[in-house]
């Protein structure tokens, strides 16, 4: 199978669905004549031109707004957030708006639009453009919350993502886009809103998603040099949340760590601790521990913003104490 | 126009008026919830703006949006389901006052967070231009909605893509309890529209037809590709801003100026004076509205309270 990176899978994702439906539409800074901050959309505006490929102001509340409004009107819209850290001035149209339109009118409007945001830490660029802010947005009933963590992961969700019709945030790690990984050749898509075994193991469940996918995958490596194989979930979707293969794995291997970049209180791992608390109780043989940011924003300084972001070594550590 | 359009205009400002007035009735006694919104003294700026509209166009507002639902033809008995909360409800009885819409009317909603919905109008638009349709969209706003940064990113927007929009502010003089000259720079709120070289005017609001004909001059220059209009209309609430104002912010003697240009006596004033109608067939008219008024609060009173199982409905497609 080709190597893809996870920015060509992205861009692949894309370009194919543009080819297939003339509705599909991007918007956003930077992401015509540039070609994306992360180039993603490269060579979009040349093969697509400046009608379907929209370079805008620096305004995130009226681009998203806009595609919001467009995707009302039956278009489907790709709105690119450039950070997810600006996606924050477009907060009340994610939530209030793309998340409740179809609702809040009892179903006369649909909002299939897809909101891309780079995400996470780990680039020197100062605490207001590190953050992992997902689980903020996953709050929402309404939305699509997804962070796919593979190449393959993110070509097939974003295709799956562009032929439904809810409103999506589509989470990129900002890490992860050089990241390398199988993609089979011609059309495929990865359902929405279910969770993946990415590794088998009998004796831990790590339940991750996104960039800590990476470090989990790493660190059950480590751990199974020394004997310990370590079974991997991730969640790919935040919202809607598929916890099954969670408890299944959890009810195998009776001992859990979450792992997640974005901070520990009210967080991704909260979430997951308290449910299989609820639902796993008597298949506990240890307290479930989780591994997150430190409660700091994030410095500039490599090392002391390193030190903050969780490593495989975290995760080792953790596996441990849970054993 | 024939004399059934006059005849027709008249009948919907009365409607509206009626049927706002049973609101506030129904809403004392306990029978509408949330916030309401009155939109008396303003019916001639919904329906004037409506009636230049051509079969192709579209319109959106805020939340006081009951005069352009009922002018757009949605049915009397349906809103008044909605502010009840009723399964027959425009929204099944999940949007409330503040959220009436039909989109076969190409109507699309009322919008609760002030300045939120000029994006998505951005959005319309350019869904029309997107696919070469003929079609512009009406942005009702309130002067309020002019000083928030949607309103400044918007306008800006629609004007870079060209996109078919008409800007309509509802300027009634407060946000809320905040007089115009208190909470906006610029008292004259189209010169905002001249920050981003956009055409602009501004308009009695309080005459149907002179709004009628600024609207259409509107929608005209941006369907003609020149981009958007912001169209400013002088207007006036008789009521506070909702049913729970407790008005100090304005004198008697002010509301009663305008009240002498209620838009509703001005046009009936037009009507006889012209020769158009008589005072008999206005009348006639307005007994119709009474009967019409009646019955759509009889339909909602008697509609069904949604399923139980409509709470967890249409949360996603």
């Amino acid at each position: 199978m080709p190597q893809l990176t996870m920015r060509e899978a992205i861009s692949q994702a894309l370009w194919e669905e543009m080819e297939a439906n003339p509705k599909i539409f991007l918007l956003g800074e930077e992401i015509g004549v540039w070609g994306g901050t992360y180039a993603v959309t490269r060579g979009f505006y040349d093969h697509f031109g400046a009608e379907r490929v929209k370079d805008t102001p620096i305004a995130e509340g009226v681009i998203a707004g806009a595609a919001i409004g467009a995707a009302m009107g039956g278009l489907r819209p790709v709105a690119e957030m450039m950070t997810i850290n600006f996606a924050f001035l477009a907060f009340d149209m994610i939530v209030n708006h793309a998340a409740k339109l179809h609702y809040m009118f009892n179903g006369q409007f649909k909002v299939p639009v897809i909101i891309r945001a780079a995400g996470g830490g780990g680039r020197q660029l100062g605490a207001t453009h590190s953050q992992t802010p997902d689980v903020i947005f996953a709050h929402f009933p309404g939305l699509y919350v997804l962070a796919p963590a593979t190449p393959y992961d993110a070509k097939g969700m974003l295709k799956a993502a562009l032929r439904q019709d809810n409103p999506v945030l589509f989470i990129e790690h900002a890490t992860l886009y050089q990241a390398r990984g199988e993609v089979p050749a011609g059309d495929f898509t990865v359902p929405l809103g279910q969770s993946e075994v990415k590794r088998q193991g009998k004796d831990v469940t790590i339940v991750t998603y996104s960039k800590m996918l990476q470090i989990s995958m790493e660190a059950a490596n480590q751990l199974a040099t020394e004997g310990i194989e370590a079974e991997v979930v991730d969640l790919r979707t935040l919202r809607p949340l598929d916890l099954e293969p969670v408890f299944a794995s959890f009810k195998k291997t009776n001992r859990a760590v979450i792992v997640e970049e974005g901070w520990k209180s009210f967080g991704v791992g909260a979430e997951i601790a308290a449910r299989t608390y609820e639902a796993c109780f008597d298949y506990l043989d240890a307290p479930i521990k989780r591994v997150a940011q430190l409660e700091v924003p994030l410095p500039y300084n490599r090392e002391l913003e390193q030190s903050a972001i969780p490593k495989a070594a975290d995760v080792v550590r953790a596996v441990k104490e849970v054993l | 126009m024939e004399k059934s359009d006059y005849l027709r205009l008249y009948k919907q400002m009365v409607l509206i008026r009626r049927i706002e007035e049973k609101c506030a009735e129904l809403y004392q006694q306990g029978k509408i919830g949330g916030f309401l919104h009155l939109y008396i003294g303003q019916e001639a700026v919904g329906v004037g703006a409506v009636a230049a509209m051509k079969q192709q166009d579209h319109i959106i507002t805020a939340y006081r949006d009951h005069g352009i639902a009922l002018a757009v033809g949605m049915e009397a008995g349906v809103v008044m389901a909605e502010l009840l909360g009723k399964a027959t409800g425009s929204s099944g009885g999940k949007g409330g006052s503040m959220h009436l819409a039909d989109v076969s009317k190409h109507f699309w909603g009322g919008h609760a967070i002030v300045g939120a919905h000029l994006p998505l109008a951005t959005g319309l638009a350019l869904s029309f231009q997107y696919q070469h349709n003929d079609s512009v969209i009406i942005c009702m706003m309130g002067d309020g909605a002019t000083n928030i940064g949607y309103f400044h990113e918007s306008l800006n927007l629609s004007k870079v893509w060209k996109l078919p929009i008409v800007w309509m502010v509802e300027n009634n003089q407060y946000g809320m309890g905040t007089a115009v000259e208190r909470a906006s720079a610029v008292g004259e709120i189209r010169q905002k529209a001249l920050g981003y070289d956009m055409a602009n005017a501004r308009v009695d609001g309080m005459d149907l037809l002179a709004m009628k004909e600024a609207t259409a001059a509107a929608l005209e220059h941006a369907r003609s590709g020149k981009g958007p209009f912001l169209l400013e209309a002088m207007t006036y609430r008789f009521r506070g801003h909702s049913m729970g104002d407790p008005e100090r912010y304005r004198k008697p003697d002010e509301i009663k100026k305008w009240q002498e240009d209620d838009p509703i006596g001005q046009y009936h004033d037009h009507l006889t004076k012209k020769k158009i109608a008589t005072a008999k067939e206005l009348d006639a008219m307005e007994a119709q509205v009474e009967e019409e008024t009646a019955a759509a609060v009889r339909f909602a009173e008697e509609s069904p309270n949604p399923a139980p199982e409509a709470l967890w409905e249409n949360i996603y497609a």
